[in-house]
């Protein structure tokens, strides 16, 4: 996937995802669907106005992040929750490690969670002999075929149910079935033993409301409440991005999240955590761990632009809209997380060297801005993006990681060339008239652009040319 | 090393300059969202049939014939009651002899291969509902605590009509949530469900396959 020594394939990637019926089909299906399903979900809505308010209170918490962040320490240790707080995933998946030893676990349960992959949490439980189980299904059978997921809310989404019977087969024994009912019962039973033998759960969190210390999780199967129910200790990580100033705020933007992902007006569970076990409860973690990640959200933060970026709740709607992530799928993007959200993220967090193809592979149709629950400006920021590899914008100097990787030595010399001839009339004409004069001479394979297309010749007269004419042509009358 | 991590990321982001002040959080949209009392009860009935909830609409007087006559329906054995369940007195008095009712009244490290085995229902209190979603607001407390809405197979659970609410907004405002927070406080909308595999949605994942809530009308219009 991520090579960490070169840049993301991505070329090569989208042309194998391309060579697939299979994937093509998998993710046309289930995008259409989505699509369908979301469009439903606000049928009864004053959708924008909706929207406005999500974006409104992001901004807001986005606007008084540090404070924020310090309330949710606070109230969450008065609460009884242990914070943690981890400058990169590196330091994160080492604290983790270390809570898990200091417990002498053995065996992780994992519930769905984001920024666990961003840090490859997994890996690094593994080189500890620490054994993590995801337990959401897709996530499940993702980890079972040594995969990484393909969508951010539907990890599992690009096999279709007969893949997954066979990897089930293979891995666990279970019969072959083409009957997605009997493949969830026969997950539920294998993860039940190990949900009851977990000795820590790992999760990760939707929103983190600062005033009351309570961290939020969505989700539909109830293996999150499992998770963070059943073991003894509980360790949710997240971003720090994702606290909010009360539970006021979270009520929009559930509302937002849930329909804009898979249409639900809510999903079954939403699960609000605010403290360990009590003395005289009966169930319940004796631990539960707070873990803030940064990982390159408080570069992200920095520019008034780029940090909505910050905004996003993860909802994937974007992808569901997306006509190029649509036909390559998830995979082709190799990063952890794809589709438009990944391309104006990922650059950010990893370098524009390491992902230069990505703020280019957009037709800038605008679907994904539209539709974002929260309205963060995508195709504004791919543009941005653009500039910033290219280091075209003379005014604000680029600033994000690796920018310039895309700027050519004799690319900026012709731009250079062309403004000083759109500057003189003279030249202009000049320049047009001898381009329509030996049009026959333009070059009629341009590389990539004329794969797929004709390359462009110019007009048989210049425009001035053809005012001219039609001047004189109606003088007379 | 951690304490310093904590001020390196706070310090990092202080450095931020804003240029303007955040907009308004206008909440309208939200907050016109309100119903008759008919149509609230209309409107969470659909929402949780449409997925796979069951609404079962009695009156305190027939609440627990309803509730013996359902599990009966479903030929469940074994029923958990919480500790101090105000079901508890009328259910034993009035059940069938092949019923039994077990109370979660230890830790779960002493029963948990029962509790996740054996038992095959739930019988829980609600804090209210919401009707523009159709969900059941739960928080659990050391007499009903968290794994009776989540580990046995059916879930079913009393809710009072005069406790159905608009929305989460109005609950969380006019409860005062954010004044205080018990260990675990939940939304549940229907039995729990996956659609990982192609879509497809199936109900029963890993929490109850069947949700069933008894909706509780004083006014004696159950029917
Ligand atoms: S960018 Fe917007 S649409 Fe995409 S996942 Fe984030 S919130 Fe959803």
């Amino acid at each position: 996937m991520t090579d960490t020594h070169g840049a993301v394939p991505f070329h090569p990637n989208v042309r194998t995802a391309l060579d697939n019926p299979q994937i093509r089909g998998n993710f046309r299906r289930a995008m259409d669907g989505l699509m369908d399903k979301r469009r439903l979900a606000f049928d009864d809505w004053e959708l924008d106005k909706l929207r406005t308010l999500g974006s409104a209170v992001r901004l807001n918490a986005l606007h008084h992040l540090p404070e924020l962040l310090e309330q949710l320490d606070t109230r969450c240790r008065a609460n009884g929750i242990q914070v943690h707080w981890a400058r990169d995933g590196d330091e994160a998946c080492a604290l983790i490690t270390d809570i898990c030893r200091r417990r002498n676990a053995r065996s992780v349960i994992k519930g769905k969670s984001m920024v666990s992959e961003e840090m490859e949490l997994n890996h690094h439980l593994e080189q500890a002999d620490i054994e993590a189980l995801e337990s959401d299904l897709g996530e499940y059978i993702v980890q079972m075929a040594e995969e990484t997921p393909s969508h951010i809310i539907m990890p599992a989404i690009h096999k279709n149910t007969r893949e997954i019977s066979d990897l089930m087969h293979d891995k666990t024994g279970t019969e072959p079935s083409l009957d997605a009912r009997y493949l969830t019962a026969s997950a539920r039973a294998q993860l039940r033993e190990r949900f009851m033998n977990a000795d820590v759960g790992i999760s990760g969190v939707n929103f983190a409301v600062a005033d009351s210390g309570t961290l939020c999780l969505v989700e539909n199967e109830g293996n999150g409440r499992l998770t963070t129910t059943v073991p003894p200790c509980h360790i949710a990580v997240t971003g720090i991005e994702k606290v909010v100033p009360s539970l006021d705020d979270v009520a929009p933007l559930l509302a937002l999240l849930t329909r804009s992902a898979t249409g639900q007006p809510i999903t079954t569970y939403f699960n609000m955590i605010s403290g360990p076990r009590q003395p005289d409860e009966q169930d319940g973690p004796e631990e539960v761990h707070l873990v803030l990640v940064d990982n390159g959200r408080s570069e992200v933060y920095q520019d008034e632009e780029l940090a909505e970026t910050l905004k996003c709740i993860r909802c994937g709607a974007c992808m569901n809209h997306c006509p190029v992530y649509t036909r390559v799928g998830g995979h082709a993007y190799g990063t952890t997380y794809p589709g438009p959200i990944g391309k104006i993220l990922m650059p950010q967090l990893m370098g524009l060297d390491q992902t230069p193809d990505f703020p280019s592979a957009s037709s800038l149709c605008g679907a994904c801005g539209e539709v974002c629950p929260v309205r963060i400006p995508i195709p504004q920021l791919l543009v941005r993006l653009r500039q910033e590899s290219v280091d075209g914008d003379s005014l604000h100097p680029a600033h994000v990681k690796g920018h310039g990787v895309k700027r050519g030595r004799l690319e900026p010399w012709i731009w250079r060339g062309w403004a000083w001839m759109h500057r003189s009339p003279a030249l202009y004409r000049l320049g047009t008239a001898l381009a329509a004069r030996f049009r026959r001479l333009t070059p009629s394979r341009l590389g990539g652009w004329t794969d797929y297309r004709r390359a462009p010749r110019p007009a048989a007269t210049t425009l001035h040319q053809a005012i001219k004419a039609r001047r004189t042509h109606r003088r007379p009358s | 090393m951690s304490s310093t991590a904590k001020a390196d990321i706070l310090a990092r982001l202080r450095q931020r300059t804003h240029t303007s002040p955040p907009p308004e959080r206008d909440f309208s949209v939200l907050e016109a969202r309100q119903w008759t009392p008919a149509e609230r009860i209309e409107r969470f009935r659909q929402h949780l049939e449409s997925v796979q909830g069951e609404v079962i609409r009695t009156t305190e007087s027939e609440l627990n014939q309803a509730i013996l006559d359902r599990l009966s329906r479903s030929h469940v054995r074994r029923l958990l009651l919480g500790r101090n369940s105000p079901f508890q007195a009328g259910l034993a008095a009035a059940k069938s002899g092949d019923l039994e009712l077990h109370v979660y009244d230890q830790p779960i490290e002493t029963w948990q291969s029962e509790l996740f085995n054996e038992i095959e229902a739930a019988l829980t209190t609600t804090l209210g509902g919401i009707a523009e979603t159709g969900s059941l607001i739960l928080w659990p407390t050391p007499d009903e605590p968290r794994l009776m809405s989540l580990v046995p197979p059916m879930h079913l659970a009393v809710l009072r009509v005069d406790q159905l609410h608009d929305t989460l907004l109005q609950v969380v405002r006019e409860q005062r949530w954010s004044q205080g927070m018990p260990t675990n406080a939940l939304l549940i909308s229907g039995p729990s469900k996956t659609a990982d595999i192609e879509q497809t949605l199936v109900f029963g994942a890993h929490g109850p396959r069947e949700l069933v809530v008894f909706l509780v009308d004083e006014s004696g219009s159950g029917a």
